[in-house]
This record gives C-alpha cells, sequence and structure tokens, in this order.
C-alpha cells in the first residue's frame, strides 16, 4: 500500500543524500519523491510516496524525524490533502489522427505546449489519477518520451503544529 | 605588514575549532596527524589540549569510545583526510551502534579541490551518514565554533552518538571574518529530544505493574547513557522485580544484587531467558530489542506486556510490539514510576521471583581449577582487583566475561556489543585508562580479536598508560569454532589461528610487560605483578582445550538452550 509522507526540512547540502539514503538503507521503498522550496526561507518541503504497510510507515516516519535537519513529518492521508502531479508527453500524432487525439487532450483537460509537424508535447496536471488516465488514454498513440513529477501534496486547513 | 604579523593577530579556523573544543571541556583527543590537519596540530599545545598519538585511526577512534564509556564525557578522536578518515570508520561504526558520545574530527583537502579526486580525498561525510547521528563538512571558517558546539550537544544528549566533523585544510588555516562565536547555544528546529515521560502513560504503567504477577525488568544499554543506575536499582529493589540485562545493560545494574538474574539472549542465562518467556509484564529500560537479545522474535516474550520505555520514539515497536511505549530519559521515567508505585511486595510474586532466584543460584558453582580456563581466570582476577574497568574484544571470552565477571560499579563494564567490534577492547582500555587514570584498567581479549588492534600497546607504552591485556590464548577464533560446532556439524574451517604467535614477545617488542601463564597456580602472581610493575602488561594465557560458553539458545525460542 502508498503512504504520501511530507517532510518540512532545512535547505541543506546534503539533506538529500540524509533522506534518500535512510530510505535504500532501511528497506523502504520510494515510489516518488519531489522536492522544492516553500514560503519560509532557508526550508524546503518534501512529498515522498513510500510503499509499505502502517508498520513500515511509522519506521518511516520516526526515521525521519531523527534526522537533525528534518524540523517536522507528516502522514499524508487522501481525504484530508489535496495532491498534484505534473507530466509532459511527447506524443506522434499522425494528421489523420489529430481530431481524435484533441477530443482526448479536451476530455483530459491536457494541454497542448509544443508541436512540430507530427510531435505534440502535452501537458497534463491532476491527482494520480488523472495522470495515469493520461498515459492510459494516450496508450494507444506512440508516446516517444515523457515524464512525471511525482506527487506534491498539501494538508487541508491549517496544519497542525 | 608581514602575512606573518597578520596572522598573529586574526583568529584562524584552526583556533575556532581547538578554542571550541577547550570550551566544551575537552581534555585529550586522541588522534593520528596528516598533511589536511596539520594547521590543527601547530595550534594544538596552545590549548593545553593533550593528543594521545594513536598507532592507527580505528584505535583512536576506539580510544575515544573507551574514554567517553569510562568517563560519560564525549570523546574526541582525529584523523587526516582519506585514508586516516576511512580508517576512523569501523569505531565510529561501533560508537553508533552502542550509542556513545564520540566526537570524530578529519580534515578534508581544500575546499578548490573537492570533488578532484585529490590526493588523499575521500568522501568521509557521505561515508559516514549512516553511522553518525549528524556529521558537518565546514565550508565556511566563520561557522567552524558553532558547528563544533553543535557537535557536542547533538552528541551527549538523547540518544547519544557519534558526530563528524569534516574541515577542509584550508577552512583551517583560513582567517574567521567576524569574532569567534565559540559561546553560542546551539538552536537546532529539528531536535528536540524528549526527556519527561508522558504522564498518561507513566501512569498505566503504574496501573501495569500494580497487576503484575510475574514481572521482569530489561536493564539495556540506555540505562547507562542515561546514568540511570540508581534510579533503576531503586526501584527493582523496592517492588522486588527481578532484573535481566543486555550486554549493554549488564553495567546499568548492581551484578551481585541478588535480584539480578544476567544476561538474556542468544547467551542469555536460564533464569534470564525463562524470565522472559514466562513474564507477564516486562519493563524494558532503554533496549532496543537487538537480534543477539531477543532470539527468534516471533517467539520472543509470548506471554508478556512490554512496558518500552526509550529516549528514541524510533526503537518503539521496530522489532517487538510495544503495549505500553513511554519515550523520555530513562532517569526521570523510572523515578517517575517508582515515586507513583511505592514499595510493593506483593506474596502472589514470591513464588514467580523464588522460582528465578532458584534458576540462578542452583547454577552458581565455583570454577573448575584443575586447568586453565577463562570462567576460572575471571574469578580470580575479581578476587585480586574487585573493581577494575573492563573491556574486553568480541568473540567467546566476552560472553564468558559477561556471564563470570560482576561488575557493580557505574561504567566499568566496556564492551562492543551492537558492532560486535573484534579488536576494540584494546584500544578502549587505552581511553578508559586516559580518562580514569586512578582505575585500574584491564582489558580481556581473544587471541584473534587482539591481534586486530595490538599496535595500540605502544600508544600505551609512550603515553605511560598501564593497561592489562589478558590474552586467552587458545590459538583459534572461539566463537566462530563454537557455532561451527553446534551448527555446521563440527567443521572447523578457516578459524584455526596457529601457534606461532607469541604474545609475550610481542609485548616485549613493543616495549611492554610479557608474561606467560599455563597452569591455574601462576594466575595470581601474574596478574599481581602486572599490576605492580605499573607499566602496560600482556598476560597470555595459554588454553588447551575448545572451552565453549553456555548457555547458548539453539532452538527457535529463548528457552531452548544447550547449557553444555
Amino acid at each position: 500500500m502508498n503512504h504520501t509522507i511530507s517532510i518540512l526540512c532545512d535547505d541543506q547540502p546534503g539533506v538529500m543524500t540524509r533522506i534518500s539514503g535512510l530510505f535504500s538503507r532501511r528497506g523502504f521503498n520510494i515510489e516518488s519523491l519531489t522536492v522544492g522550496h516553500t514560503e519560509l526561507p532557508g526550508k524546503s518541503r518534501f512529498t515522498i510516496v513510500v510503499r509499505g504497510d502502517d508498520t513500515v510507515l511509522e519506521q518511516v516516519r520516526k526515521q525521519l524525524q531523527k534526522l537533525v535537519h528534518v524540523i517536522k513529518v507528516w502522514d499524508i492521508k487522501n481525504t484530508e490533502a489535496v495532491e498534484r502531479e505534473h507530466a509532459l508527453m511527447k506524443v506522434e500524432v499522425a494528421p489523420e489522427k489529430r481530431s481524435e487525439v484533441l477530443q482526448i487532450i479536451t476530455a483530459l483537460q491536457a494541454r497542448i505546449i509544443d508541436s512540430s509537424d507530427t510531435v505534440w508535447i502535452l501537458e497534463i496536471t491532476g491527482d494520480t489519477n488523472a495522470v495515469n488516465n493520461a498515459f492510459n488514454l494516450l496508450g494507444d498513440y506512440k508516446i516517444i518520451e515523457s515524464i512525471r513529477t511525482g506527487k506534491i501534496s498539501l494538508k487541508r486547513g491549517l496544519l497542525a503544529k | 605588514m608581514s602575512e606573518k604579523d597578520k596572522n598573529k593577530m586574526t583568529i584562524t579556523g584552526a583556533d575556532a575549532v581547538l578554542e571550541a573544543l577547550t570550551n566544551e571541556g575537552a581534555e585529550i583527543i586522541f588522534g593520528y596527524p596528516g598533511g589536511a590537519t596539520l594547521p590543527l596540530y601547530d595550534n594544538l599545545e596552545k590549548y593545553g589540549l593533550r593528543h594521545i598519538l594513536c598507532r592507527h585511526e580505528q584505535g583512536g577512534a576506539h580510544m575515544a569510545d573507551g574514554y567517553a564509556r569510562a568517563t560519560g564525557k564525549a570523546g574526541i578522536c582525529m584523523a587526516t583526510s582519506g585514508p586516516g578518515a576511512t580508517n576512523l570508520v569501523t569505531g565510529i561504526a561501533t560508537a553508533f551502534m552502542d550509542s556513545t558520545p564520540v566526537i570524530a574530527i578529519s580534515g578534508q583537502v581544500p575546499r578548490e579541490q573537492i570533488g578532484n579526486d585529490a590526493f588523499q580525498e575521500v568522501d568521509i561525510t557521505g561515508i559516514t551518514i549512516p553511522i553518525t547521528k549528524h556529521n558537518y563538512l565546514v565550508n565556511d571558517p566563520d561557522t567552524l565554533s558553532e558547528s563544533v558546539h553543535e557537535a557536542f550537544f547533538l552528541s551527549t544528549t538523547g540518544r547519544k552518538g557519534p558526530v563528524l566533523i569534516d574541515i577542509p585544510k584550508d577552512v583551517l588555516a583560513a582567517n574567521l571574518k567576524g569574532p569567534d562565536k565559540s559561546q553560542k547555544a546551539p538552536v537546532l528546529e529539528g531536535y528536540n529530544p524528549t526527556i519527561k515521560g508522558h504522564s498518561g502513560q507513566i501512569k498505566k504503567a503504574v496501573a501495569l505493574l500494580k497487576k503484575a504477577e510475574k514481572p521482569v525488568i530489561i536493564s539495556g544499554g540506555g540505562v547507562v547513557g542515561s546514568g540511570a543506575e540508581d534510579a533503576l536499582t531503586e526501584f527493582a529493589r523496592n517492588t522486588d522485580i527481578p532484573v535481566v540485562a543486555t550486554l549493554t545493560g549488564k553495567n546499568g545494574y548492581p551484578n551481585t544484587d541478588r535480584l539480578y538474574l544476567g544476561m538474556i539472549g542468544y547467551h542469555g542465562t536460564a533464569a534470564g531467558n525463562n524470565a522472559i518467556q514466562k513474564a507477564d509484564v516486562i519493563v524494558a529500560v532503554g533496549t532496543r530489542f537487538g537480534d543477539r537479545t531477543t532470539g527468534p522474535l516471533r517467539n520472543f516474550a509470548p506471554n508478556a506486556v512490554i512496558i518500552h520505555i526509550d529516549i528514541d520514539p524510533a526503537e518503539i515497536s521496530k522489532n517487538v510490539p510495544s503495549f505500553l511505549p513511554i519515550v523520555g530519559d530513562a532517569s526521570h521515567i523510572i523515578t517517575s514510576i517508582a515515586d507513583q508505585l511505592g514499595t510493593k511486595n506483593d506474596s502472589k510474586r514470591n513464588e514467580w521471583r523464588d522460582y528465578l532466584l532458584k534458576l540462578k543460584t542452583d547454577r552458581e558453582k565455583p570454577a573448575d581449577d584443575s586447568r586453565l580456563n577463562i570462567p576460572l581466570i575471571l574469578e580470580r582476577l575479581k578476587k585480586i582487583v574487585p573493581d577494575p574497568i573492563i573491556t574486553t574484544d568480541v568473540g567467546r571470552h566476552q560472553i564468558f566475561t559477561a556471564h563470570h565477571f560482576p561488575v557493580d560499579r557505574k561504567n566499568s563494564f566496556i564492551t562492543s556489543a551492537g558492532l560486535g567490534t573484534m579488536g576494540f577492547g584494546l584500544p578502549a582500555a587505552i581511553g578508559a585508562k586516559a580518562g580514569m587514570p586512578d582505575d585500574t584498567v584491564i582489558s580481556i581479549n581473544g587471541d584473534g580479536s587482539f591481534l586486530m588492534c595490538c599496535q595500540e600497546l605502544v600508544t600505551a607504552v609512550e603515553e605511560n598508560l598501564p593497561v592489562i591485556a589478558m590474552v586467552m590464548k587458545d590459538q583459534r577464533l572461539g566463537m566462530i569454532s563454537q557455532l561451527q560446532d553446534a551448527f555446521y556439524g563440527e567443521r572447523y574451517n578457516c578459524c584455526d589461528l596457529g601457534n606461532c604467535v607469541d604474545f609475550t614477545k610481542i609485548a616485549e617488542g613493543m616495549g611492554a610487560l610479557g608474561i606467560r601463564v599455563e597452569t591455574p597456580e601462576e594466575i595470581d602472581d601474574a596478574i599481581k605483578t602486572a599490576i605492580n610493575s605499573g607499566r602496560p602488561t600482556v598476560i597470555e594465557f595459554i588454553l588447551h582445550e575448545q572451552g565453549n560458553t553456555y548457555p547458548m539458545v539453539t532452538g527457535a525460542s529463548l528457552t531452548e538452550y544447550i547449557e553444555e
């Protein structure tokens, strides 16, 4: 089962190594990992999706909390948070397929952000399911390259201290 | 103004480090110089710090560890970049596994060379992330003293552990831009160890203990780390609850106390292991339930609810599910529980206690004095030196020492339990002796382990640290041969050490005193001669037989053991 963990930490050199190293050393599996700056100067936020049961999740959270640069770790339940993922897909669209691909793009609320001859770059933003859907539906066409950011997540309402 | 005059007026990075060490109360550095640390060595004398020149950086790290465990203060080791730093790694990992406060300082190549695969460059912060509580690569001379103070703070508070500070040579040599901020108290947003236990949990623990009919206390390494020995002793005696110990927790409770049942685990005593397997309530203090302690997890303590007291929340339910966790400092929590529980001497419990005490006393017998053997040597040692600081290497002699050398005094049993580092005993003894010069410090060694750090005899001689190393020479890797004996059909592959080593000559060759003991009659004289000589001494005990250490768990639970 997948769990989403949000980590607020000091933006220090090596923090990424400490966090990702901890996962591999303790045998925890990372499904996805994103990191970026926050509204707080000198602080970063990670969103990590980890696979494992509740015991694994509890160990992950506690071990992360032991890192000196980690300020706070939240286990984020889907119902309590909004989550987004972003994907870019480079798709080959033959002229005769244009209208049907356009229909799919409209249905997915995706956008064309670049096009040259028969190659379009699409972007899609949504929760993980929405991005999975895009890959499913466009899987019938030739996806030349693609990239997903992995999930980012924020808890609804005021964060508990 | 000449360059030399300028330097006189300003504070260098090396000054900042040494000043901060002095402010932290450091007295001794166990180190080995090299190119990258020369700026520190150039200024060492100015700060009145004693430098003990180890003969291998691993030895230096173990000395710092031994010093820390004997004195309760942080131990400091120092090495140059590259191989110097990597040689510290085993020592740092040893301290990490047993949660002891060690500060490791390593030199690094100059900043402009970092990443270029320069001479003696190694990414020591990368290497030591998993085996330190925290580490630093300090790139700004103005943050050096802050890092040193943080390192001490982290290393000596909460769950203790090693912290490494890696400093590029040019940072040590550079002048500080601002004033030295040595006194600055560390502010760490992400580090707030819990000290006081949760009052609701403590109440629940008291209620559980009131109802308990077969309670037992596990003394873990955290008892020693917290300094909770007295609190635990008082608690156990007032409540009449028997106490068992892990290897690191042996020194957490007076071993000669009647309630002490000995060590639990793979080499646990009959009384200790039966206590765990049959208990209804276990108070586990400062133990991480390591696999050597629990045996097969699925059958560990099947009838017990576990009250787990630990300062590290990550230890709660990591290996063994905890029914009632209490996170915080052992000393605080035990005192709180004891205050609320008061004196409790329930007659229902007497039967349980007496059953366990009988298991213990039935097995107490004097050592066989018809031939030279480790229990006999330890028994004689205890008579001649009742209260030494004991260090051990790792192997069969270590388990024998845990069983046959009772310790009552705090910080007097020093062993590498978690990592099981062969070669630990002698350097740890030297570190302990440096910190506690008035104590008799004795290292119990195996003939395999001793050779792994025997070069440190030179350190003991040169620094006038008269430790006594007692080498149990059975010409084999004892613990390995015991395992081959029990589990590999007596196929003793590659554990024969041969007979070519003369440990008395090694001692003499390094300027120490060497004594050989071949019969039981020679034991007392040898020990007395060693002590009276005032010199570092190696006593070589010639053992002629296999001499396995028992009990030993061979089955699927702690009570499935063989006793001989």
